[in-house]
């Protein structure tokens, strides 16, 4: 009687802290900028389904893909597995399904035992990779310290995982053959029919029967602590990759985001008599000039900063990262993310130093936060500057994660809000300016046609 | 190359060209791709293309500004720009400058500027597909060519087969660089770095980009962009190269295949 009401307390309590902290993200992605959602749906579909659900753009490269494809499908199909446990748990019950479903349980059982070998053989090459062969991408200086351990700690979790998974089957093989009371047959399990003979066979019952339970309640236990450590991880992508790929941009990639105030001002100066007697009426709110922090940017860049996977794809092919320039498309994810939780921290401690009555910052956020800080504490200038706008960042990611546009949006509040820059741009702009051209010179700009 | 006519001459003898060619401020002033200008406007002449060009009415598409972040100069060219072409009723431009292209096709819709725009290396191959336009193929028959995509017509607009099939119809043996189509290497100009010295660092990016170009063993370098041009060139003389490989636009290996 004990177990039902232990489970039943610990699943409220893994539920409850989860919900808190998922709450929390949410509350977190909506301090950013509105933005509406274009596009018509049937590509959004497209997106969600290739991308997230089929991986698509992770087949850009085999091997790790079809390891990554292992350990992803194990994951979800365990969740099947789930449903029992926790059916089982509450009812105090054994393996409730197995009687009804037959057959069929034996084979869904089986194919989530060959997929959780499949994954453990995949965890192993991950872990491998990721501290013996020395991928570059991995080992980046944005990777030291949490980032790093964050990556493993994740493929210990899953062999964890794998030895509950078989302990708990293989036990039950076990016990069954010495049809000991309460394991009902559940026929032949792929792999702990004969894993489990050969770990434990010749065991007393009484010892199985700890093992058996050890291994379903580290099951349990590991699952639990999966869903709650998710949020401070960067596998919070294993369920934001799907509303992050419905949710990315469906605009054309070389099309960057328009700004009707500066439009309209400008429309207005070149035009002023129709201007003066246009009826339009003025805009009170003072308009967003770029990104000086997580709030100028819009909700759908936050999500994307918590759906970053810290994979590197992008800066493995980031023309300023490769030639040692200090640049990084994942680190500008990265940084994003650190400053969003930085401020989620201010704002649950309700610190009165972070809301003061008349806020310094420049743009607007509906907070009426300012902690004296922004996201060029995490952005270095020299970072922004190196980048070409070559789009290779944006083609590379697995999650359709955009880190041009806030390079883009971060520019856009160093020009127009700070009036700095890189002083190389002066004469450039001046010329654009008083010439119209790139370059200022002395010849008509149709010299060449003679 | 005969003179050009502008759109304004066109328009007070009441005609209209077939298509306006963009030149942009790279094909209008630097030295390097003022001759792919005048290449590409040849082989238009050649073709028999009904095109004019708008002269000194021509601004800067805005695209660096808007780049560096520079939106208030950027909606200033653009809105002017706008305003003359819907002036003299363009319907289709052309352009050798991926960036123009990009800004063109994809940027000014929204300020009220909607025009069929194409990039040379697609407007070509529509010629020689129409058999307005004919290759010999004569001097770079089997020679080795490898091409480097510009991010704005690749990655950017995903337009990779058109310059390949001009190379084709070069009958030029492609070599392709190790990272090319999607994945290809940026030269390092894009995002008005051009006009700005380098972060600190290990390596000019142009110069990477011309090492792998080199390690091809091609004897040339195809290239679609004003930008790449300079920017490869410049990597290919840093490796002191510039002797035994040569560095074209596509426009130039058509007009000199004879
Ligand atoms: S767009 Fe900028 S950040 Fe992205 S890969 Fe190119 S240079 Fe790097
Ligand atoms: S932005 Fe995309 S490619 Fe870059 S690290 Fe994050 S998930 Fe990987």
């Amino acid at each position: 009687m004990i177990q039902p009401i232990v489970f039943v307390v610990v699943t409220i309590a893994a539920f409850g802290l989860a919900f808190v902290q998922y709450r929390r993200i949410r509350r977190n992605v909506l301090l950013g900028q509105d933005e509406a959602i274009g596009g018509p749906k049937s590509r959004r579909w497209r997106n969600m389904l290739l991308v997230a659900f089929g991986q698509k753009k992770m087949f850009k490269n085999w091997i790790p893909a079809i390891f990554h494809l292992f350990i992803y499908v194990a994951f979800l199909l365990t969740q099947i597995e789930l449903i029992e446990i926790l059916v089982d748990g509450v009812t105090g019950h054994h393996r409730i399904f197995a009687e009804p479903l037959g057959g069929f349980y034996t084979f869904l059982i089986s194919f989530i035992e060959i997929l959780s070998l499949l994954a453990f053989v995949a965890t192993l090459v991950f872990l491998a990779r990721r501290n013996l062969l020395k991928v570059p991408r991995f080992h980046k200086p944005e990777m030291k310290g949490w980032p790093f351990t964050d990556a493993n700690l994740i493929l210990y979790g899953e062999i964890l995982l794998i030895i509950g998974i078989f302990s708990m089957n293989g036990a039950d093989k076990v016990l069954q053959s010495l049809g000991a009371e309460g394991y009902h047959p559940t026929g032949d399990f792929a792999v702990s029919s004969w894993l489990g003979p050969a770990l434990f066979g010749g065991l007393e019952t009484g010892t199985l029967m700890v093992i058996e339970r050890f291994g379903w309640w580290l099951h349990v236990l590991v699952v639990y602590a999966f869903l709650n450590y998710l949020p401070i991880s960067k596998h919070l992508h294993i369920l934001l990759a799907f509303p992050n790929t419905w949710f990315a941009r469906l605009t054309p990639r070389g099309q960057m985001k328009n700004m009707p105030e500066i439009q309209k001002e400008v429309a207005a100066m070149m035009n002023p008599e129709a201007a003066a007697s246009s009826t339009e009426p003025q805009e009170e709110t003072m308009p967003l000039f770029g990104a000086g922090d997580v709030f100028h940017l819009s909700w759908r860049e936050l999500l994307a900063a918590y759906t970053c996977t810290e994979c590197g794809r992008c800066t493995a092919e980031c023309p300023a990262n490769i030639t040692g320039k200090k640049l990084s498309p994942r680190k500008i994810m990265m940084d994003v993310r650190d400053r969003l939780e930085e401020v989620s921290k201010n704002i649950d401690s309700k610190d009165p130093k972070c809301f003061p009555e008349n806020p310094q910052t420049p743009l607007p956020n509906r907070l009426g936060y300012d902690d004296g800080k922004s996201l060029f504490d995490y952005i270095s200038r020299e970072e922004i500057h190196a980048c070409t706008t070559c789009n290779a960042c944006v083609e590379a990611c697995p999650v359709l994660i955009n880190p041009l546009d806030i390079i883009l949006q971060l520019r856009r509040y160093e020009i127009l809000v700070e009036s700095s820059g890189p002083s190389d741009w002066l004469p450039l702009f001046n010329s654009l300016e008083n010439s119209q051209s790139a370059w200022a010179m002395s010849s008509p700009r149709d010299a060449w046609n003679q | 190359m005969n003179r050009i006519p502008t759109m304004a001459e066109l328009a007070a003898e009441g005609r209209q060209p077939e298509v306006l060619f963009w030149v942009g401020c790279a094909g209008s002033f630097d030295d390097r791709a003022q001759r792919v200008t005048r290449a590409f406007a040849e082989l238009l002449q050649n073709a028999g293309v009904d095109f004019a060009i708008l002269g000194q009415e021509e601004s800067c598409t805005g695209d660096p500004a808007r780049r560096a972040g520079n939106e208030f100069l950027f909606q200033m060219l653009a809105q002017q720009n706008v305003a003359v072409l819907n002036m003299y009723g363009v319907k289709k431009i052309v352009t050798a400058c991926p960036h123009c292209f990009n800004t063109l096709k994809n940027e000014y819709p929204v300020l009220g500027g909607n025009y069929e725009v194409v990039h040379h290396t697609q407007f070509l191959l529509q010629l020689l597909k129409e058999g307005r336009l004919k290759v010999e193929g004569g001097s770079f028959r089997g020679k080795k060519i490898t091409y480097h995509d510009s991010c704005y017509l690749g990655r950017v607009n995903g337009e990779y087969e058109a310059p390949r099939a001009l190379l084709e119809a070069l009958d030029a043996d492609l070599v392709e660089m190790k990272r090319c189509r999607t994945k290809g290497l940026c030269c390092g100009a894009g995002g008005a770095q051009m006009w700005k010295e380098d972060e600190p660092g290990d390596k000019r990016i142009n110069v990477e980009r011309a090492e792998e170009a080199l390690e091809t063993g091609a004897a040339v370098v195809a290239s679609n962009c004003p930008f790449c041009l300079t920017m490869i060139s410049d990597g290919v003389k840093a490796k002191d190269k510039q002797d035994e490989v040569l560095v074209y636009d596509l426009a130039e290996l058509i007009l000199n295949s004879k």
